[in-house]
């Protein structure tokens, strides 16, 4: 520790983030969160989903500006915040997930995009080649500026982003969750030009859930919670149960509701999932599901949670996998195949995948059961449409002067309650919910866990994504924990002990290994 | 600050009653203006022709309607008409046979619709391009039916379709009324109805919801064919003959013009099929109309254009009242 604060003396830092707050009407995206970041240092920002990791470095990018009492220090200077161009001309610059690069342009085109050199008014393109072919030659890489960015592959298009954030000679370098869509080589390529990039004394804030990445990279890492800071570690404090605790080291509330019993392992199996795959990121999942359980799959997003869901529900294609619903095989090629056998889902995109709002209320809970009730000749049932909308609306306390009303009308916990009332009314054996609660406000969270917990109570199997932890340990009866498009591990309670978020955590970002 | 807020308020109940009252006041408009402007517009005999020339176009805006409901399109509706009226002319000269000649167009269209609608639902391709293909192919076809020639039957056996009448009603009126309260039927008290608005409101969450989606489209598409095909039956019974290359060109346009008219979203999931019958109704009040007020031919086209154009930004505006808080 002691040397951690001479060199802190020694050095100035090149960054200074103090007291940011950011909040969006009522809600709180940042609390009083401070950065320091020095010159060649690798500082890695970790935290759950939504623990304000993108809100920070939207906050430094000058994307959002933050709320008074927070300031930004460069090189020890107060630097103007939300204003993009000014922080670009700090030498701020972001490699998002997403890339931003024109394919059809050559490698020089797009480092200089909109910045490109003239003369007479025109672009000066030896200029842009040479001076596109010496930062890349900074970099190290097997390319050329006269290459064209469509026939790169993903980790040099990568490089291709930090070259250009180098053109506008930039000093800090925020890279979030670089390596997602890299192979293992691309991210060892990453990594050497990182090296570089630190003995060229730039410094790089590194965003990411791989716990691997961290250790291989970071000389100090600083860990967000719930919209705060929570501490920074140096590189020799590091370990995995140190950074798992405190990442999602929170008390359980008595919010959760758990009155159904947790089944014993004794307890039928409703639903048997085998090998499934779909030939992209999903890989051989397996896993049983007992009736009357609360199932939780929790894991990082785009460890592939939904799109195992939805394999599951038949809305996508698989490659290979078989489902047994009460120990009888049974082929689910599409939606409509799946609620006849009795397995339904929730969609974590409830405006685009769910609801239609421009429709009823009404007409939303009864459109999976319109032809179970429908008369002779096809014509609607419209007294039956009212009745099971009157039903939903007292049950699941939905808030509507009408069922008549159109469901865009309604807020998003009546929504998802209008969404769950839906799902409900096809008297299903297996309920898939995704996301449950996103999106939702307190109350309407209790609501929905208290329904959960009704149906587990009646025998149902249900089967619950959701990326809050808290929400999983205090909901769920059995975790399973997915990473990169496979089922990494089961975490069970056990006789007075309950679940433990670490060991999901772990799970979850491949800490275990270590 | 009072004034602007009132003003705002006043935009947004001028808003919503367009969104409730539809087109209808704009008919009502037109008509007085007319009248206003020539007096021999609000008389029966008038009034016959103008329902009369505006039936064929109703039942094609009917079956428009369905499609552009589930989001879609149909551009091929003006050429399936000429080639069923050329079926239904060919078989009304079959000797004993000749009534065979209306079912035989409808079956025509059918036909031609179920393939589009198979293009649509099952192979995927954008129904813009499957029915601009089908448009250009199927005009072929009615050429061909008739080696290219206009085929005559002055003796059509199912004239009184389009010449005669039943309670001094046009047949041509009381079928494109009846096409418009069956689709108001099918759309409005029908499971496949709700269908329908289902899946051109949210096509996945409809799929997601276990409606057969395919099977919804390839509906639609059957559907606009088929009644394309009774409108060429009605065609052909009115001109006891039908040319391949000129009937139904750009029947199309009339057809979506009615139905954008009558308030139905070109994104899908909104509109009624009253709303298309007022629109239908529009266009036929506007043609006559510039007609009685002596508008030359070249005006018409312009003004009929400008209309249609000002009906989209009245969607859009409609659009905007029935926006979610």
């Amino acid at each position: 520790m002691i040397a951690a604060v001479q060199a802190e003396v020694a050095r100035q830092p090149v960054l200074e983030m103090r007291h940011i707050s950011k909040t969006f009407g009522p809600i709180r995206a940042l609390h009083d969160v401070s950065l320091t970041v020095h010159a060649g240092e690798v500082h890695a920002l970790m935290g759950e989903n939504g623990a304000g990791k993108s809100t920070l470095m939207k906050v430094l990018s000058g994307a959002y500006r933050p709320d008074a009492g927070g300031e930004i220090l460069i090189d020890g200077v107060a630097a103007a915040t939300g204003d993009p161009v000014k922080a670009r001309a700090h030498g701020i610059a972001v490699i998002y997930q997403e890339l931003s690069l024109a394919p059809n342009l050559t490698v020089a085109q797009n480092i200089f995009l909109g910045n490109e050199p003239r003369r007479f008014g025109i672009v000066d393109r030896d200029q842009c080649n040479r001076r596109s072919n010496e930062i890349i030659a900074r970099l190290g890489v097997s390319f050329t500026a006269r290459a064209r960015v469509s026939s790169l592959s993903l980790g040099e298009r990568q490089l291709v982003e930090i070259a250009r954030a180098l053109s506008t000679s930039a000093r800090i370098i925020v890279m979030d969750e670089p390596t997602t869509s890299l192979t293992s080589r691309e991210t060892d390529r990453l990594f050497e030009v990182i090296a570089t990039l630190k003995s060229q004394g730039i410094a790089i804030i590194y965003i990411s859930h791989r716990m691997e990445e961290v250790y291989q990279l970071a000389d100090r890492v600083s860990v967000l919670r719930d919209s705060g800071y929570v501490g920074t570690l140096e590189r020799d404090e590091l370990n995995a149960s140190r950074l798992v605790s405190m990442m999602v080291g929170r008390d359980l509330s008595a919010f959760y509701k758990k009155d159904h019993r947790p089944p014993d392992s004794k307890r039928a199996v409703a639903l048997s999932v085998r090998g499934m795959s779909d030939g992209n990121l999903l890989k051989n999942c397996s896993f049983d599901l007992h009736k009357g359980e609360v199932l939780a799959l929790a894991g990082l997003v785009g460890s592939g949670r939904t799109e195992l869901a939805r394999l599951i529900f038949g809305a996508d294609r698989r490659t290979s996998g078989t489902l047994e619903l009460d120990g009888k095989p049974v082929s689910v090629g599409s939606p409509s195949e799946a609620l006849a056998a009795g397995i339904t889902y929730l969609t974590e995109d409830r405006k685009e995948l769910g609801l239609f709002l421009d429709m009823s209320i009404s007409d939303n809970i009864s459109m999976g059961v319109l032809a179970r009730d429908a008369r002779a000749g096809g014509l609607r049932d419209f007294k039956a449409a009212e009745r099971r909308a009157a039903k939903a609306v007292s049950e699941l306390s939905i808030r509507t002067r009408s069922v008549q009303a159109n469901a865009g009308s309604l807020s998003g916990g009546n929504q998802q309650k209008v969404l769950l009332a839906r799902l409900l009314e096809t008297e299903p054996q297996v309920v898939i919910l995704d996301e449950p609660t996103r999106g939702v406000d307190v109350g309407a969270k209790s609501e929905i866990y208290r329904l959960i917990d009704n149906l587990a109570q009646k025998g149902i199997a249900i089967l619950m994504i959701s990326s809050e932890l808290p929400e999983v340990i205090g909901v769920a009866d059995r975790v399973l924990v997915m990473r990169d498009g496979a089922i990494s591990g089961e975490v069970t309670a056990s006789e007075g002990k309950p679940l433990s978020q670490e060991t999901i955590m772990e799970l979850a970002t491949g800490a275990a290994k270590r | 600050m009072t004034d602007n807020s009132s003003g705002q308020a006043t935009g947004r109940r001028l808003r919503t009653a367009f969104a409730a009252l539809g087109m209808l006041p704009v008919l009502i408009l037109l008509a007085a203006g007319f009248q206003f402007m020539n007096p021999r517009f609000l008389t029966e005999t008038n009034l016959l022709i103008v329902t009369q020339q505006s039936s064929i176009n109703i039942v094609l805006a009917a079956g428009m309607t369905f499609v552009i409901l589930t989001g879609g399109i149909d551009l091929s509706v003006g050429a399936i008409l000429a080639a069923s009226a050329m079926v239904a002319v060919m078989v009304s000269l079959v000797p004993d046979w000749g009534l065979l000649g209306v079912p035989a167009a409808i079956l025509v269209g059918l036909g031609f619709g179920a393939i589009n609608g198979v293009l649509v639902a099952y192979i995927k391709l954008p129904p813009f391009i499957v029915t601009l293909g089908s448009l250009t192919a199927v005009r072929g076809v009615a050429r061909l039916l008739g080696q290219d020639t206009t085929v005559f039957n002055s003796d059509l056996p199912f004239d009184f379709i389009g010449n005669g009448s039943l309670f001094g009603i046009p047949w041509l009126v009381i079928i494109a009324l009846s096409v418009v309260v069956l689709s108001w039927l099918v759309l409005k008290r029908t499971v496949l109805g709700t269908w329908i608005y289902a899946v051109g409101g949210n096509a996945e969450a409809a799929r997601l919801t276990g409606i057969k989606v395919p099977l919804v489209l390839l509906f639609v598409y059957g559907v606009s064919g088929m009644l394309a095909g009774l409108g060429g039956a009605m065609s052909a019974a009115r001109l006891y003959a039908a040319n391949g290359l000129q009937l139904g060109q750009s029947y199309e346009l009339d057809a979506i013009a009615a139905v954008i008219l009558g308030g139905t979203s070109f994104v899908g999931g909104v509109g009624s099929i009253w709303g298309t019958l007022i629109g239908g109704l529009i266009i036929a009040v506007l043609s006559n109309g510039l007609i009685l007020a002596g508008v030359s031919d070249i005006w018409q086209y312009i003004i009929k254009g400008l209309v249609i154009i000002v009906a989209v930004a009245l969607d859009r505006y409609r659009l905007q009242a029935g926006a979610r808080t």
